[in-house]
């Protein structure tokens, strides 16, 4: 183990407990303002594990999107509801069972799983040599070949098509060529939840001037 | 011993997972609801991203050189893990998103965003 190894080590077993504090001071907080801001601070929180863990466009993406615009949303809905929670009841014995029973379950459940970075687990031998293999030697190929084939305008675009999609980012070739379709449905699911949100939000003004009125 | 090396990413998670469940569930204002389900969610999100890494791998771009000694990384984490996430993070805030303007109806309607205040009421109707 290098020193870099040992540096690392200690800063996700720090990144760790402050994610498990995080979130045991959101269920325990009453103040709805602490408890949004606690989640914003637990998806950055997240986010810098997920770099760690070697996944930088999701961290990014958990960074701007759950810990940006998701908080943004929660404040402006303290701020038209109310924002105090009211005390729970004294001691949910139900709930905290149904907690162990299926935390315990899942947990049985991780005896199977492949360990933490584990080369041979399942998840790296199936179809993610095949997606690597696809644009790794059309990446390293292609700036050599841009260069020899200036002229052959169709056969470089024939061997693009054929190989790989030559962007150096392999999410990114996944996300937006291998599965477009499934980026295209997300943007429909956006697009769907914009139109239910304005649905909902749409009378009220109108509603809140007829009141006044009445009133 | 190997166990705990092995598995304790997943058992953090879980953790985690649990406690956005408990609150999703013992706690009855709705937008501390919402915030059992997001931190459930980014629970989730973690359980896949931790699956997909591979020991001494970097990430999935390419050609990635070492930042001090310059050699070429022949190992690469999953993205496969990666872009399956990056969908469930849009996804997840486009849930959210609706999941509040719902509460912001409900406390037009009812005047309150405490589950058993609303039922109380639907009670008397």
């Amino acid at each position: 183990m290098s020193l870099t190894d040992v540096a690392t080590q200690i800063i996700v077993i720090l990144l760790l407990a402050l994610l498990v504090g995080t979130a045991t001071t959101i269920v325990r907080m009453r103040d709805l303002w602490a408890a949004v801001m606690l989640t914003g601070i637990f998806s950055f929180l997240g986010a810098c594990w997920m770099l760690i863990l070697d996944a930088p466009d999701v961290a990014f993406t958990e960074a701007a999107v759950g810990a940006g615009i998701a908080t943004v949303l929660m404040l402006a809905t303290l701020a038209l509801t109310s924002r105090e929670a009211k005390p729970p009841p004294e001691f949910p014995i139900l709930p905290i069972l149904v907690v162990f029973m299926a935390g315990a379950a899942l947990v049985f459940g991780t005896f199977d799983m492949p360990h933490f970075g584990d080369p041979s687990a399942p998840a790296h031998t199936h179809v993610m040599s095949e997606y690597m293999n696809d644009t790794v030697p059309d990446v390293r190929q292609s700036a050599a070949h841009r260069d020899k084939t200036h002229d052959e305008h169709d056969d470089s675009q024939h061997s693009v098509a054929h190989h790989g999609v030559g962007v150096p980012n392999i999410i990114t070739s996944v996300l937006a060529s291998y599965r477009g379709y499934d980026t295209l449905g997300e943007t429909v699911v956006i697009f769907t939840a914009g139109i239910g949100v304005l649905l909902l939000l749409r009378g009220r003004r109108e509603r809140r001037d007829v009141e006044e009125d009445e009133g | 011993m190997r166990e705990i090396l092995g598995l304790y990413n997943y058992w953090v998670v879980i953790f985690l997972m649990m406690t956005g469940f408990y609150v999703v569930i013992a706690r009855r204002n709705l937008i501390k609801k919402v915030i059992g389900l997001n931190i459930f969610q980014i629970s989730v999100f973690l359980l896949y991203i931790t699956m997909g890494k591979v020991t001494g791998g970097t990430a999935p771009i390419l050609p990635a050189r070492h930042f001090t000694t310059g050699e070429e990384f022949q190992t690469f984490s999953n993205p496969l893990p990666s872009v399956l996430i990056l969908t469930a993070i849009v996804v997840g805030v486009a849930t959210t998103a609706m999941a509040l303007a719902l509460i912001v109806r409900i406390h037009e309607a009812y005047g309150t965003i405490e589950e058993d205040e609303i039922l109380a009421q639907d009670r008397e109707q």
